[in-house]
């Protein structure tokens, strides 16, 4: 077959809704756009265990630091099956955690915002892994077979999450001053930040055409980041508290909630490494993998000493 | 009563000290799998803890709950051995503590089943299928680690200078263990028995004639204790009485 026959193959194969296998042919830019953006998410989950761990040792209850240390540890497994999704295609983890520690993978900005209370803890189960799960939903059709068999496990976990760290917020509103405070203080610092989990404008968005018309993507960032405005402008209600923005407002036209515009001058700058807590994250990664790197030197010595024992007394 | 009360905190500050200081690696690990498998033992021994400290919160009675007795006593009141408070270290001494601990509860909980508490009993019971667990985890990685490279051998070997004088403390009898029928004396031979033949794999000798430091299980700890308590019980201390 000629290319050309390759690539409508190829289209007419995901336009049947039929997924796209790791041996399959695909065009090296299908296969490229999806290790860009299953390490990115894999990265995520691992740096995003880092704002959360934050409070593993100071969470209020043993129930809470239970529930909390359960989920950080998901996020761990969750990162596990996306780097291997990821080497379906061909790329190692070790290449591909070598990307990130050199700053060629990016990351979910959101991650390089610090956790300053215990309510940040429930507002990121809230809002962030709510957003996610925008996402993440609309991932479980992707075309790729073993990503979007990665997203139907992960998604499960995920909306346990939130409604865990809904729960969470839910405590913190029926609870003393103190504690009302620091709930509308952390729905304040995370509400824009959430928002910019969706990426730039569909107007700006260099990847989203090919990445429809791929069926990698299925709903447009503007769409899923109107879905989370409607749908949060409700929950956050159960809580009494606000959303921190004053042009939220129902628009009868369009059946949907207007909401303010996005600082994206903020959001450039903190994907470009200025954010809060870039250094901090990425240190905190290459310091692991670094310390870590004469116990996984241990451990393949040992198991190259015990094969060849074994093969010693098999000969 | 008090000496049943107690031993049962015992068992719990073992267990949800060791889980703190275990939960310091979860996000920092070496690998992702034993990320998760640390974090794992760190989620299980929190999990112990919560049990014993309900059924000292229920014989506690007038509604005393676990987090009153994790989060509400001070460092004069733990009861944990020293060896669980001793900070992380390297992945070397992350696994020999968690090997010679585990071996230590391994043997403890076996007696345990037995006990005439049949609450007791229960708890461990239901702990000991993770107990054998964390002893084949952590076994694995003393061996592994001993039998590897130059470095993780040394590594292991420093860790086991470290960290014997603590060793001692398993086995010597506090008053609320006699008091609750445990003879903690006689479990030794069998633990020395145990680490011998794992650390005879990795060929690593265990020490004789170390000299043993305690006072955990009096209440004597090392200066670690207070700031693993003045970290996990921050939030109950500056808001008191809050639900959370």
């Amino acid at each position: 077959m000629s290319v050309h026959d390759l690539e409508k193959h190829f289209q007419d194969t995901i336009d049947a809704e039929i997924k796209i296998e790791p041996l399959d042919w695909m065009p090296d830019a299908y296969r490229k756009t999806n290790i860009r953006q299953i390490s990115q998410h894999a990265h995520s989950e691992i740096v995003g265990m880092l704002p959360e761990g934050n409070w593993i040792s100071r969470a209020p209850s043993l129930k809470r630091k239970a529930i909390l240390l359960a989920k950080v540890q998901d996020e761990a497994g969750h990162g596990l099956y996306l780097y291997s999704a990821c080497e379906t295609l061909g790329t190692s983890r070790e290449e591909t955690i070598n990307d990130l520690h050199t700053g060629r993978a990016k990351y979910s900005s959101i991650f390089n915002y610090p956790t300053l209370t215990w309510a940040d803890i429930g507002t990121i189960g809230w809002l962030v892994d709510g957003a996610a799960i925008m996402n993440q939903v609309m991932l479980t059709r992707t075309s790729y077979g073993p990503y979007a068999r990665a997203m139907v496990r992960i998604c499960k976990e995920e909306s346990f999450h939130q409604r865990q760290g809904f729960e969470s917020l839910l405590v913190l509103s029926k609870g003393s001053e103190a504690q009302r405070a620091m709930c509308q203080d952390a729905i304040n610092r995370w509400w824009w930040p959430a928002l910019m989990m969706f990426g730039p404008r569909d107007s700006e968005s260099t990847n989203s055409d090919q990445s429809m018309k791929w069926k990698i993507k299925r709903k447009t960032n503007d769409e899923l980041r109107q879905q989370f405005v409607d749908i949060c402008v409700e929950q956050v209600k159960l809580l009494g508290m606000t959303l921190p923005d004053p042009n939220l407002k129902w628009n009868e036209e369009t059946k949907h909630y207007d909401f303010g515009e996005i600082d994206w001058n903020e959001f450039w700058q903190v994907v470009k490494g200025n954010g809060p807590c870039n250094l901090e994250r990425l240190q905190a990664r290459k310091k692991a993998w670094e310390e870590g790197a004469w116990v996984r030197e241990a451990a393949a010595a040992h198991a190259a000493k015990k094969q060849k024992r074994a093969d010693a007394n098999a000969a | 009563m008090k000496a049943t009360l107690d031993y049962i905190l015992h068992l719990a500050d073992n267990a949800l000290i060791l889980g703190q200081r275990n939960a310091e690696w979860c996000g920092h690990g070496p690998v992702l799998e034993q990320d998760i498998a640390i974090s794992n033992i760190s989620l299980d021994l929190i999990g112990q803890a919560r049990s014993f400290y309900q059924y000292a919160a229920e014989l506690k009675g007038s509604g005393t709950t676990e987090d009153d007795l994790a989060y509400l006593r001070d460092e004069r009141q733990f009861l944990n051995i020293l060896l669980v408070e001793q900070p992380k270290g390297d992945w070397a001494f992350t696994t020999l503590r968690q090997f010679l601990f585990s071996s230590y509860q391994q043997l403890l909980f076996q007696k345990l089943t037995t006990h005439a508490d049949e609450r007791l009993a229960a708890i461990a019971e239901k702990t000991l299928k993770e107990v054998n667990y964390h002893v084949r985890w952590s076994s694995e990685w003393v061996i592994r680690l001993g039998d590897g490279t130059e470095e993780s051998r040394s590594r292991i070997l420093n860790a086991i200078a470290s960290i014997w004088t603590f060793t001692g403390e398993m086995f010597m009898s506090e008053s609320f263990e006699t008091a609750s029928g445990i003879v903690v004396t006689e479990l030794e031979t069998s633990w020395r028995e145990k680490i011998k033949t794992s650390f005879a794999e990795a060929n690593i000798d265990a020490p004789d004639n170390t000299f043993m430091r305690s006072g955990g299980k009096k209440g004597i700890h090392s200066e670690h204790l207070g700031f693993i308590l003045a970290e996990m019980q921050y939030l109950q201390r500056s808001y008191p009485g809050c639900e959370w």
